[in-house]
């Protein structure tokens, strides 16, 4: 075999980015079960979809786009915030960090509001029909997706202020950042399957 | 080889990897240890407690059916036991024992100190626990639930099976699938992540190529399970209407969604145990694998086109001839990966020179029986004999010869294989062969028979039947193996205690075996490896020029902290050095406020539930704040 350096020479496994460190794979892999959650969930919608003539079924509405469509906008834009503070953190702008995070977060929160008051304009109720069920069920626990990357964004917006990152350190932030894009990303596919597909299929 | 004696940098070495890595004494280390060893072994005996449990439940079932129109057990605590009893083998004995070992000796195959998240693997076994003892609370609370090991709607639903039962059942298996998932994560990054140096992808172990794939089963397929059982429990508790037909749902999603994960599921029991077989056939046929390459690649096969047969557990529900042709030729085809492992097992042994030990009986035992199951298990891909049998004792004769002969003669072959090295001590082979001459004779007389009365038109899941149907004197030969087969799990037992008290020393070799677990001690001192080994071949250990001096790095190497090496995904090369965490006290904390979480969705109080949140939310957030790594002066 090769001549191998003398073992303190690697770096340290915090300092490594991306598919190299074992808390990206463990995040990957969590989003990879979770992906498949709602994979079951999306089945579960068209197949019972499928076995009815009319959807929505009878005396309800198709989903109404009004807010919908800006809380598509607001979760994108929240992603592109994480984005560019991430960004900050590798070149060791700390300020650009802090700021990205606040402004994904005050997104995500904004995201929740418009969904609660989307909630409280509804017809019909989860109790109302299986359509109700499966509607207020998938949106639901995106919902809560939403709100545990909120609680994540808190946490490393904490750390932040303690001065846990640099550019050397910040595979948080990688891992908390790969996470709510992964959110985002969900709710494209909740949005394109719950809202838009009854209008279109 | 260089003795202690002759080398006293070495002992320090080991004086300050001890320091390092051992579990603090007295209960709180206990609790709070992080060592994978230890955390294997609590896994094996409760995964082993569980078995037993579902043992009795089979044997009470096996007295009720002993003789026609029998009043031993009432039609409910029937049931119970047979639901309890599939659902245990399944969810609490075959997935976590397997996880048990491997737990054990992943770190060890893969020459790396523990497991990628040593904390996580902590958790896992808590969570493990708990949901067992969430779901056995059943019992003295007397709602055990009893609409069978797939729970079908509409008999689960709210109106048909009014109180808590089932409750227990969907509820506690959520809690225990988030064990099955983070094992699983734990397992592909540790043997992703931490193999040795010079372990390149195509010289792993073959068990470790079985676990990954295994591993990536339940990250796919564990999620249809846990979707099946929140939709149930929201129609059950909340009144939604997913499961039913009046508020246009459908009790067929239920199917649908079970059996996505169902299938997968065989899998995720039948795959590490064929590791275990990989493992054991070279070992005691003397010489190499053959097919080493077609092995790894017929798993990676069956993983996959495990998740496209699911179908064929509902050919009897009404569905398109389309469907029931696509779904009974992808049941054909999964045979074709597992034929291609059974010839090049066979081969191997063909080849060698076989060495009659009680693991390698269990082996043969495999062989013989899960083949019979294999093919039985091709004939309800043929629909209308599926048809013919489905809920009848064939299917249940089937099953139990793919789950006992596929995958717990593995097991039981593995548990003989690894116990010297878990122990330091040899199982006695002449108790080891009058066990596995009870259990394997006491298997076939109890199940084999079933094939019969299942053609004969016996149905399933009935707690008694009349006589003069031509199934008693079978039935009661089916009650006298079940009873010879208990026996022998009895007598396993007892040489397992009998190694322990006055078993012969294993010394750190015993059967010759190639890979890395047998090139350290026997039990493997808390850091697995003085050194981290280097490896160039697939039999590291059959290497002539293997030597403690082939560890790469010296003595001081990774002796300074808590620390292994990180290597690259496919050639293993060195990458970086990972900080191992210390014991700690917050995956015992999480899994415990998961579990009031539970608890208080079972009791409807939900305060309680959202109090348990809360305390998850903290345990969390308490869990991966950054500590100082601990390092000892050199």
């Amino acid at each position: 075999m090769s001549a191998v350096p003398a073992p303190y020479a690697y770096p340290r496994g915090a300092e490594m980015e991306g598919s190299h460190a074992t808390g990206w794979w463990g995040m990957v892999l969590l989003i990879v079960t979770e992906a498949s959650l709602f994979a079951c969930l999306l089945f579960s919608y068209f197949y019972l979809r499928a076995t009815v003539p009319a959807w929505p079924p009878v005396g309800i509405d198709k989903p109404d786009l009004t807010l919908p469509l800006p809380m598509t906008a607001i979760l994108l834009l929240s992603s592109v915030a994480y984005w560019w503070g991430e960004r900050g953190v590798r070149d060791d702008r700390i300020g650009q960090l802090e700021l990205g995070l606040g402004i994904s977060f005050l997104l995500g929160a904004s995201f929740l509001t418009l969904q609660a008051i989307e909630y409280s304009h509804k017809t019909f109720a989860p109790q109302t029909n299986a359509y109700g069920s499966l509607f207020f069920t998938i949106t639901g626990l995106h919902g809560s997706h939403v709100l545990v990357g909120l609680i994540m964004n808190a946490v490393v917006q904490v750390r932040t202020w303690l001065g846990h990152f640099t550019a050397r350190r910040h595979l948080a932030i990688q891992n908390v950042g790969l996470y709510w894009h992964f959110v985002d990303a969900v709710w494209l596919f909740v949005f394109a399957s719950l809202y838009l597909s009854p209008h279109l299929l | 080889m260089a003795t202690v004696a002759e080398r006293p940098e070495r002992a320090i070495t080991d004086e300050r990897l001890v320091r390092l890595w051992e579990t603090r004494p007295g209960l709180l280390g206990k609790l709070g240890t992080v060592d994978h060893k230890e955390i294997g072994i609590r896994y094996i005996i409760t995964a082993f407690a569980f078995f037993l449990l579902a043992g009795i439940e089979a044997l009470l079932m096996r007295v009720q059916l002993a003789v026609p129109e029998n009043t031993f057990l009432s039609p409910d605590a029937y049931n119970a036991f047979f639901t309890m009893h599939g659902t245990t083998m399944v969810f609490l004995f075959a997935t976590p024992i397997q996880s048990g070992i491997a737990n054990y000796v992943v770190p060890l195959l893969t020459g790396s100190r523990d497991m990628a998240f040593p904390r996580l693997n902590q958790f896992s076994y808590w969570v493990f626990v708990l949901a067992g003892l969430f779901m056995y609370a059943s019992f003295p609370l007397g709602q055990v639930p009893a609409g069978g090991w797939f729970n079908y709607v509409p008999l689960t639903s709210a109106t048909y099976s009014p109180g808590p039962g089932i409750d227990f059942w969907g509820l506690g298996l959520i809690f225990l699938t988030i064990s099955t998932t983070a094992g699983a994560i734990n397992f592909i990054v540790s043997i992703f992540k931490l193999r040795a140096p010079g372990m390149t992808i195509n010289r792993m172990p073959l068990f470790l190529w079985n676990m990954v794939v295994t591993s990536f089963m339940v990250i796919f397929a564990l999620p249809a399970l846990t979707a099946a059982n929140v939709l149930l429990e929201l129609d059950r508790k909340f009144g939604m209407h997913f499961y039913d037909p009046t508020g246009g749902g459908s009790p067929l999603l239920w199917q649908h969604l079970f059996w996505i994960f169902g299938h997968p599921d065989v899998y995720i029991i039948f795959l590490p145990a064929i590791g275990m077989v990989s493992t054991v056939v070279p070992v005691f046929a003397r010489r190499p694998i053959i097919g080493y390459t077609a092995i790894a690649l017929a798993t990676v096969a069956t993983g996959v086109i495990g998740f496209g047969v699911w179908v064929h557990h509902m050919f009897a529900t009404g569905l398109a001839p389309l469907s029931l042709a696509f779904f009974g030729v992808a049941s054909f085809m999964i045979t074709i990966p597992t034929a291609v492992q059974i010839f090049a097992w066979l081969a191997t042994i063909l080849h060698g020179r076989p060495v009659w030990r009680t693991p390698f009986l269990y082996v043969l035992a495999f062989f013989f029986d899960f083949i019979i199951g294999g093919i039985s298990g091709v004939m309800f891909g043929v629909v209308p004999f599926d048809w013919q049998v489905t809920d009848t004792y064939f299917v249940v004769a089937h099953f139990h010869y793919v789950l006992i002969g596929g995958a717990v003669f593995p097991i039981f072959a593995g548990l003989h294989y690894w116990l010297p090295k878990m122990t330091g001590r040899m199982i006695d082979e002449r108790l080891g062969w009058l066990a596995f001459g009870l259990i394997f004779g006491g298997f076939n007389l109890t199940f084999f028979p079933m094939h019969i009365t299942g053609l004969l038109g016996m149905p399933r899941r009935y707690y008694t039947y009349p006589p003069n149907m031509g199934w008693d004197g079978l039935n009661l030969l089916e009650t006298i193996g079940a009873f010879i087969l208990a026996l022998g799990v009895l007598v396993f037992m007892w040489s397992v205690l009998h190694s322990l008290l006055h078993g012969e020393p294993a010394g750190d070799n015993p059967w010759h075996a190639s890979t890395l677990e047998w090139q350290t001690t026997s039990p493997p001192p808390p850091y697995n490896f003085r050194s981290i080994p280097t490896v160039h071949s697939r039999d590291p250990g059959w290497e002539l020029q293997y030597s403690d001096e082939t560890a790469q790095y010296g003595d001081e190497t990774l002796s300074r902290a808590r620390e292994t090496l990180g290597t690259t995904l496919h050639d293993a090369r060195p990458e970086e050095l990972w900080a191992m965490p210390e014991d700690s006290g917050w995956p015992l904390v999480l899994a415990l406020a998961l579990a009031v979480t539970f608890v208080g969705l079972l009791g409807g109080f939900l305060w309680l539930a959202a109090l348990g949140l809360a305390a998850v939310l903290v345990a969390t957030v308490g869990w991966l704040w950054p500590t100082q790594m601990k390092v000892v002066p050199l």
